[in-house]
């Protein structure tokens, strides 16, 4: 049989390949999907599940807030083990210097109709009670959100799945490229369009593509309902995820249905193993401490790792891979692939339907990585 | 005979001999000790510390494992919702 039997081959069912199986397979493509693991089984099931506004760029502002607005539509689509709440962010500042950020950032919102709030000293308190007193205040952005990311991934895979898309899961691919995708056993699988969505792996798949692993901590508590009521994010925060040489912490903690607290983040780059390093764990819960003393006295279940997908200029490669006409990545989200999944698949599918996307792609294109070395 | 102690298990005064864990104390005033996460009662499974399945609140701490504390005079004891 010369007809292939797909039209797009998704490589990696993280929350993205789950995303671009959904999006695809409702605009009538047959889709397969290929997994070594399990649905949201990487970097999917070891983040928090933030679906949050950005604003390091009005590029990440653009994705982000396109994302989380198809988040909002899709909502009452969730099944219940999603556990989709709009608890909205406080991006929290310790002292009058962040105070100046949390105004900057009050008027960037204000410009692009994003709903929030600028919280004083004791406004602060009031919302979240656990927090040290003397704060200087904060921002809340009320229509950000918390979800759990591997029922998600679940979820929009198994839609794909009732529209026709096929899963392969516990099988390598070896090789990705020039219309066909082959596995680690020999099989072949052809297409028209190959996605590389693998998220830290997609720069072995297609060599050429700059993503490096950045590795992250993640605590959870046991339930204590009501300690903790918005994902409360330090506005330090920016300050230390920009590092793109040394480790970093920050307060990030996430309010769980069940009443669990995440506690958050770390930020490694170069550290390749995933076992849970004791001193960064520290560092990081001193740190949460220093905002949230009460902390101390909650009893933990685990702690873990996992790997974000980081690109030099911190936003992801979606569209076509130069050189390869039926090659596109949907690869390098970062800390930010659960939010930015479902805007990830609209715009890779207008790419390749010949639709025009909702908002302009062309800061995503993987293309632009080529250009940049043209000038260097 | 053993000496004993009283103390109380959700509300209820409950006695029982001196050297009598949580968990135990707990059983005798018929009481679950936590409730799970799709609200089904549970109660000690390992008694020794492994299985997690006896937290109780205790004097207004939340998860404490009843199988290793034993009772004291005057001691609050909750199910740990």
């Amino acid at each position: 049989m010369n007809q292939a039997a797909y039209d797009v081959v998704i490589v990696g069912a993280g929350i993205v390949g789950a995303a671009c199986a959904d999006e695809f397979t409702r605009r009538g493509m047959r889709v397969a999907v290929v997994d070594r693991d399990l649905v949201g089984g990487g970097a999917t099931a070891a983040g928090m599940g933030h679906i949050v506004t950005m604003d390091d760029s009005e590029a990440q502002f653009a994705l982000t807030r396109y994302s989380q607005q198809l988040w909002q539509k899709l909502r009452f689509e969730l099944p219940a083990d999603v556990e989709y709440e709009q608890c909205g962010t406080i991006w929290v500042a310790a002292d009058e210097e962040e105070m100046i950020e949390v105004r900057r950032k009050r008027d960037y919102y204000d410009k692009r109709m994003v709903p929030m709030e600028v919280l004083d000293s004791q406004a602060l308190r009031r919302l979240e009670p656990n927090l040290r007193p003397g704060l200087a205040g904060g921002l809340l952005v009320t229509e950000d959100v918390v979800l759990y990311p591997p029922c998600a991934a679940r979820f929009l895979m198994e839609r794909a799945q009732k529209l026709g898309a096929k899963l392969h899961l516990g099988s390598s691919v070896a090789q990705l490229g020039q219309g066909r995708v082959r596995m680690a056993d020999g099989f072949e699988i052809p297409a028209k369009i190959l996605v590389n969505a693998a998220g830290t792996g997609a720069a072995d798949l297609t060599p050429g593509v700059e993503i490096k692993k950045r590795k992250g901590h993640l605590l959870i508590t046991d339930r204590y309902a009501g300690f903790l009521r918005h994902q409360l994010v330090e506005l330090g925060y920016l300050k230390s995820a920009h590092s793109v040489t040394s480790d970093s912490v920050a307060f990030n903690v996430q309010p769980r249905r069940t009443g669990q607290i995440l506690i958050g983040s770390s930020r490694q780059y170069g550290a390749e193993h995933g076992e849970v390093d004791s001193g960064i764990l520290m560092r990081m819960l001193q740190r949460a401490q220093e905002y949230m003393p009460a902390l101390a006295q909650l009893s933990t279940v685990r702690a873990w790792t996992g790997f974000r997908a980081a690109t030099p200029d911190k936003l992801p490669l979606i569209g076509p891979w130069p050189g390869d006409e039926s090659l596109f990545l949907a690869a390098g989200h970062e800390g930010l692939g659960i939010t930015t999944s479902l805007a990830t698949a609209r715009i890779l599918a207008d790419q390749i339907t010949g639709m025009k996307a909702e908002i302009p792609i062309e800061p995503y294109l993987p293309s632009r990585a080529a250009k940049e070395h043209a000038h260097a | 005979m053993l000496s004993q102690l009283a103390l109380t298990v959700n509300g209820a005064p409950t006695v029982v001999p001196s050297g009598t864990t949580v968990a135990v104390a707990m059983a005798i005033a018929a009481q679950t000790c936590r409730t799970s996460v799709s609200g089904e009662p549970r109660g000690p499974l390992c008694g020794m510390g492994i299985c997690f399945e006896c937290r109780v609140a205790i004097n207004g701490k939340p998860h404490c494992l009843g199988c290793r504390v034993l009772c004291e005079p005057g001691m609050d004891v909750r199910t740990n919702e």
